[in-house]
């Protein structure tokens, strides 16, 4: 059974149309990749598969892990098992990342049925993942994303999927706005979570990523609907080509 | 007239009122007729055999509170109260109290649930006939255990401080509370505290002597005798030279009672070297969605910093009643005295909060440090009025203020209104406001990490408000944090 059964899916945000009719499937252990140009639908669809306001359904169905995934709120979504790693991630003065993961970890857990990890487990789980992204005691302490520079947003965004162990990730635009020093942190911390139970779906628009977290799948996504798929060395093919053969409104 | 002949006539007036006034002859009464007139005035002070200065005082207070009107310069509305209308003593009771915890109402024993408040207490809280009087069952639990309760008070004996009921210090210690009462908040401050003075019936009075440190929170002490806090309290604390005490008033479990009208008087006093913390929690009803039935609570709250190098700070967790008239404020008349109010404002469904404090620079390097944090969501107005006065020998005064405020929803609102007066050139006074919305991104980035929108309104609150819960004791910054949460409870979605 895959993991992720994403058919024929059709989304708006304001009234207008963005994903035009998507079929995509992940089995658990592969990482698969989207590639696209600007304004192609990729964020919209991990936005989407997260569930969040504004992202309109019209058509599909999407079937996680067994379930509609789409009957879910965001929050029953992350308790079956899909993190999204944002692009831009979020500030919340004043809550320390520990205070702000423990409680996301718990909540997932009492949706689950499972046991609250109290404060003693969960700092030794979060210093734990912390030490393997390069991350020291100060900023697990900091609040979340506040004064943290591009590189440290990114790698927080990662500490989250290593203490959440979501069964699927989706990575929008990791890449953006990393030098290739942060780059390879976040992406041996990535490498580090890829399982023969867990899926990763890896939304970029360079291939650059693509050299460090090596996808099994590469989709091509244009005008709303998955134009291409292959091996990874479509992405190679797309570096040296550009999305032109797609009509990419690139320079828009 | 002088005064030892107005005593005489007021005496006189007293024994003879006896006749005149049918209620007078039965001094057993437990209750005085509804309405505010001298003879009431009189009839509390009688009943608690209050010594003639007091009664003088109260008489003074009521006659000047004749003469004033009710301020209107707050951002409140609400229709006119009715002083003739209430009972100023031992109100009777309207309705039967509930036998058991069965019969309380069930939101409210949730609440309690929420915030994890022992059973016992529970039934305390909620007015359950003779819990107060039962034997106390768990004695590990500080809060609910009566021979703890008279550990503390042997503790505290053992260090000279005097920790009681304002009423019995009148009678146990009359010079002390003559020495102090009114001299922070005059009798004729202003229409509420004057009110206070000539009705208060109860409160607290704490005497900390030189040098010594009060060993321990007043508050867990102070709690287990909370459950008839009453109408118009009164308060008074006095920190001699060299003294540490920290106090806390106030329960995170939601009060209601039968008064709709709340007018509590709190003085301070810190002399040289002494240091007061004052912590707050108010959650009396905020009434129902549409306001009606909640408490207007307005409360004269001042710190008179008269030493050298005192310090007074001003805590204050704001959830409940109605309206809320309230600005905790600090006299910093010695040298070198700090002052500090740190406040959290929540304002929900038809609330409305007037609050803020005031700084008064008179001695030289005065320091206020200024922190309030208004929350507001449903329909709720919620203001920061908040004075800051260098008084020309002040030198080397400085301030700092710093007002957010944090709107959740499109229908409610937020007001700043800082005074700034500043006579000495020598002063720093720095002023810094923001007002923010929740974010869609924040409370979407919190759901999708697995939390549900009433949990991630908690916490994105509970953030925006670190820094001021942080000042609370320890044992109350939990509970408060909790209290934030489900004083937020249906407010978004």
């Amino acid at each position: 059974m895959p993991l992720i059964e994403i058919k024929n899916l059709h989304a708006s945000v304001d009234g207008k149309e963005i994903l035009k009719g998507i079929d995509l499937t992940i089995d658990a252990g592969e990482v698969h990749a989207i590639m696209g140009p600007n304004g192609s639908g990729k964020s919209t669809l991990s936005y989407v598969l997260a569930g969040r306001d504004g992202y309109e359904v019209t058509d599909g169905s999407v079937t996680f892990a067994g379930v509609d995934l789409l009957a879910l709120e965001p929050e029953e979504r992350a308790a079956a098992g899909l993190f999204l790693a944002f692009q831009y991630p979020v500030e919340i003065p004043g809550v320390s990342n520990t205070t702000f993961l423990k409680e996301a970890l718990n909540a997932i857990r009492k949706t689950r049925g499972e046991p609250a990890l109290d404060a003693m487990q969960f700092l030794k789980l979060i210093r734990a993942k912390a030490k393997d992204l390069s991350m020291t005691d100060e900023m697990i302490k900091r609040a979340v994303n506040v004064g943290f520079s591009g590189g440290e947003k990114k790698r927080n965004e990662a500490l989250q999927m290593a203490v959440l162990q979501p069964k699927l990730a989706i990575l929008d635009e990791t890449d953006s706005g990393l030098d290739i020093d942060a780059l390879r942190i976040v992406a041996e911390g990535v490498n580090a979570l890829r399982s023969p139970e867990r899926a990763m779906l890896v939304i970029t628009h360079y291939q650059r990523l693509l050299d460090y977290i090596v996808p099994d799948v590469v989709h091509v996504l244009a005008h709303g609907r998955i134009q291409r798929t292959g091996g990874k060395e479509l992405a190679l093919e797309l570096e040296a080509k550009g999305y032109a053969e797609f009509g990419a409104d690139e320079a828009a | 007239m002088a005064a030892t002949e107005q005593t005489i006539d007021q005496v006189r007036e007293l024994t003879e009122g006896k006749y005149k006034y049918g209620f007078f002859t039965d001094i057993e009464s437990e209750m005085a007729p509804k309405g505010l007139s001298e003879d009431i005035v009189r009839f509390i002070s009688a009943k608690k055999g209050e010594p003639d200065w007091l009664l003088d005082w109260r008489l003074r207070a009521y006659r000047h509170w004749l003469t004033m009107a009710e301020p209107d310069w707050g951002k409140l509305h609400y229709p006119p109260i009715d002083y003739q209308d209430a009972y100023y003593y031992a109100a009777p009771k309207v309705k039967e109290k509930p036998k058991s915890l069965d019969e309380v109402d069930p939101e409210l024993l949730k609440t309690y649930e929420k915030l994890g408040i022992p059973l016992k207490e529970q039934a305390i809280l909620a007015g359950v006939e003779g819990a107060g009087d039962m034997p106390a069952v768990a004695v590990d639990a500080v809060f609910d255990s009566v021979s703890v309760a008279t550990t503390f008070k042997k503790k505290l004996e053992e260090k000279g401080i005097i920790f009681c009921s304002i009423s019995e210090a009148i009678q146990t210690h009359p010079e002390l509370v003559r020495q102090y009462l009114g001299t922070v908040v005059p009798y004729s401050d202003n229409y509420f505290a004057t009110l206070n003075s000539a009705v208060f019936t109860d409160g607290s009075f704490v005497y900390i002597p030189k040098g010594v440190r009060c060993p321990m929170e007043l508050s867990t002490y102070f709690r287990i005798n909370a459950k008839n806090t009453g109408q118009f309290e009164r308060t008074l604390i006095i920190a001699d030279e060299g003294s540490y005490v920290s106090y806390l008033e106030g329960c995170t479990a939601p009060q209601r009672d039968e008064n709709q009208l709340h007018a509590a008087v709190v003085e301070l006093v810190a002399l040289n070297d002494a240091t007061i913390k004052y912590s707050t929690v108010q959650n009396w009803y905020p009434g129902d969605e549409n306001g009606k039935g909640g408490i207007y609570n307005f409360v004269t709250k001042r710190a008179a910093c008269r030493g050298k190098n005192s310090k007074v700070s001003w805590t204050q967790v704001e959830t409940g009643s109605a309206i809320t008239w309230k600005y905790p404020s600090c006299i910093l008349q010695g040298d070198n005295s700090v002052g500090e109010f740190y406040s959290v404002a929540i304002t929900n469904n038809m609330q409305q909060a007037d609050t803020g404090t005031k700084m008064i620079h008179i001695g030289k390097n005065t320091r206020s440090t200024i922190v309030s944090k208004g929350i507001s969501a449903g329909k709720a107005q919620n203001t920061y009025r908040g004075l800051v006065r260098i008084l020309p020998k002040a030198e080397g005064a400085r301030n700092y203020t710093q007002c957010d405020s944090l709107l959740i929803g499109d229908k409610c609102g937020a007001h700043t209104v800082p005074y700034i007066e500043s006579k000495n050139r020598s002063a720093r006074i720095e002023h810094e406001a923001t007002t923010a919305k929740i974010s869609e991104d924040q409370l979407f980035y919190c759901r999708q990490r697995g939390l549900a929108e009433e949990d991630a309104v908690s916490l994105i609150v509970n953030g925006f408000c670190k820094e001021v819960l942080k000042e609370l004791p320890m044992e109350f910054a939990v509970e408060a944090q909790k209290l934030v949460a489900i004083s937020l409870e249906g407010s978004v979605g």
